[in-house]
């Protein structure tokens, strides 16, 4: 795949990996042998049915989880010295927002715990909410925000900390697929205006092909990588890309993936 | 909107009016069957012929019943807490004065110490296994065996008055509040943890910015239980002190002077400042609620 992000510097390393939870029913394989690279300016997705792993990928990196065996480096250094540098933003499932704080409040959060001045707080809480397109909402409190909303306010926050990257963890997921579709839109466009590198965790697989540079299939038990099949969609992509046969032909060697990781598992 | 309009409006007006009717109800019908043996006796002994209606009055009205009647106790109040000017000995408002002090500051000691154990407990993991069961065990302890002790102790260290008395309200008050501060410190969901150390925020921050914010509606529900506890504390606490004044107090020199209608009022008062104690916290719970909700109403 001859796309720009081959020149580019490695941001997320990932060799050999594997992790294993201790249970009581004895060790379970959560991750096994993962080897990934993800280059700056990618938009990386993580796609497999529950159980696969994903998730758990994605908290090594952001040292939320420690593999039991392998490496992982960002930006060449451990997830743990990532971490407090503040290299990424990490976008939860749920918004996670404080219901005692308004929007601008909650996109502040991050800042006022990295001890930002308090009018550089209030200038990048600004820029991150219009960024969003939530002008007008800053003084709102999260009850009164609609799902969709309240997720773009938590892209906001993850967003004003200025990391070069950006994890994602199933963002849309609780969203119906009108409001979906809409933010895919939207995030595209914010990836595009920034020039971050995502990764992003899904389950559905028009969210992965559409957003992605290399979509990367994973299957459970033990979690492992099944595929990394490249989207070389141009980067302005609208939703109509999403009926042409390139897309769908994309679409398709994911699902192949998908059921190649399923097979052992259905009987 | 007037409370009485509310309350008419909420349809608990007329279900209150019929408990209270039926408890005033029943408070005379035993008026007369807790007073009527010793009536009858003096009957019998005079020779005085009687039917019900004249042991029924004569039961209401006695001046050493077993069983004072609400309008008796009713006249013991209006002497006692309307007519006497409050700095009398005699005044209940004088007396609910001392007590309400020292359970106040009973309930705020409690709570600082309540409150402290909780994050020893949340935050150390050998206070958390060590701790707690000391803490449930103390609340095993009679506090009517404890009390004369407490003072009795503190007094031998020149530590007399007010404090004693407090001590004995914050012995009973913590306890509460470590059981709910527990419970609110850990109340915070995973994923706001999570998202926490995402943001390398120190314990501190996690502490002021989420875990103590989050611990609120518990901690009110906890302060709602110990502000009534403070309030038996101080009266258990003013029951050995004697003639020091107090709603303990009295109680014990109208048992003394077999003055059950003053055992009556002061129990009456007693109950009325734990009330409006217990209004009180829940008015400053909603408030506190209505903010950690975003302006939201909400049932507290």
């Amino acid at each position: 795949m001859g796309s720009v992000a081959d020149h580019n510097e490695i941001v997320v390393q990932v060799d050999n990996l594997s992790l294993e939870f201790t249970t009581s029913d004895g060790p379970v394989h959560a991750l096994s042998d993962i080897n990934l690279d993800i280059r700056s300016g990618e938009f990386i997705s993580l796609i497999g049915p529950s159980g696969c792993g994903k998730t758990t990928l994605l908290r090594v990196i952001a040292d939320l989880e420690t593999h039991t065996a392998g490496d992982v480096r960002i930006n060449g250094v451990s997830p743990g010295d990532a971490r407090r540098q503040r290299a990424y933003g990490y976008v939860f499932q749920a918004p996670a927002l404080y219901p005692w704080r308004t929007v601008r409040k909650n996109v502040m959060l991050p800042l006022e715990i990295m001890g930002l001045p308090r009018a550089d707080q209030q200038e990048r809480a600004a820029r991150y909410l219009e960024l969003v397109n939530l002008i007008g909402f800053e003084n709102k409190y999260p009850w009164q925000l609609s799902g969709g909303m309240q997720q773009r306010v938590s892209i906001a926050r993850a967003l004003s900390v200025e990391p070069d990257l950006l994890l994602m963890d199933e963002p849309f997921g609780a969203l119906d697929e009108i409001t979906r579709d809409h933010l895919n839109q939207q995030l595209l466009e914010l990836w595009r205006k920034t020039g971050k590198t995502v990764v992003f965790v899904t389950h559905s697989i028009p969210e992965a092909v559409f957003l992605s540079t290399r979509v990367v299939v994973m299957s459970p038990r033990p979690g492992q990588i099944m595929d990394v099949i490249p989207c070389d969609f141009p980067r302005d992509r609208t939703l109509d890309i999403r009926e042409t046969p390139a897309f769908l032909e994309v679409a398709h060697r994911v699902r192949e993936g998908l059921k190649a990781g399923h097979s052992y598992d259905d009987e | 909107m007037t409370m009485s309009d509310r309350l008419l409006r909420q349809g608990s007006f007329l279900p209150i009016a019929m408990v209270v009717l039926s408890i005033i109800l029943i408070w005379y019908v035993g008026a007369i069957r807790l007073n009527s043996p010793q009536l009858i006796d003096r009957y019998e002994k005079n020779g005085i012929d009687w039917n019900f209606t004249q042991l029924a009055t004569d039961a209401w009205k006695m001046e050493r019943p077993v069983l004072p009647s609400p309008h008796q106790v009713g006249a013991e109040l209006k002497k006692t807490v309307v007519d006497k000017a409050i700095t009398s000995k005699r005044s209940l408002i004088y007396h609910a004065g001392i007590t309400l002090s020292s359970s106040l500051l009973g309930f705020g000691l409690g709570t600082l110490l309540g409150i402290a154990l909780a994050i020893g407990i949340v935050y150390v993991t050998t206070l958390d296994r060590s701790l707690m069961p000391w803490i449930i065990a103390s609340q095993t302890i009679p506090i009517l065996a404890l009390a004369p002790m407490i003072i009795v102790v503190l007094g031998s260290l020149g530590i007399t008055g007010l404090f004693p008395k407090s001590v004995i309200s914050m012995y009973l008050c913590f306890f509460p509040v470590v059981v709910g501060m527990v419970k609110g410190l850990r109340s915070p969901e995973p994923i706001l943890i999570d998202q926490m150390r995402t943001y390398s925020a120190s314990a501190t921050q996690i502490f002021f910015k989420l875990r103590l914010p989050s611990s609120i509606p518990f901690l009110f529900a906890s302060l709602k239980v110990a502000i009534a506890l403070s309030v038996v504390g101080a009266i258990v606490a003013e029951l050995p002190t004697g003639g020091q004044g107090g709603l303990g107090a009295r109680l014990l020199s109208g048992s003394y002077y077999g003055q059950i209608t003053m055992i009556w009022a002061a129990l009456i008062v007693a109950s009325v400042v734990s009330a409006l104690l217990v209004t009180l916290i829940g008015f400053f719970e909603r408030l506190a609620l209505r903010r950690l909700n975003g302006g939201q109403a909400v049932l507290a």
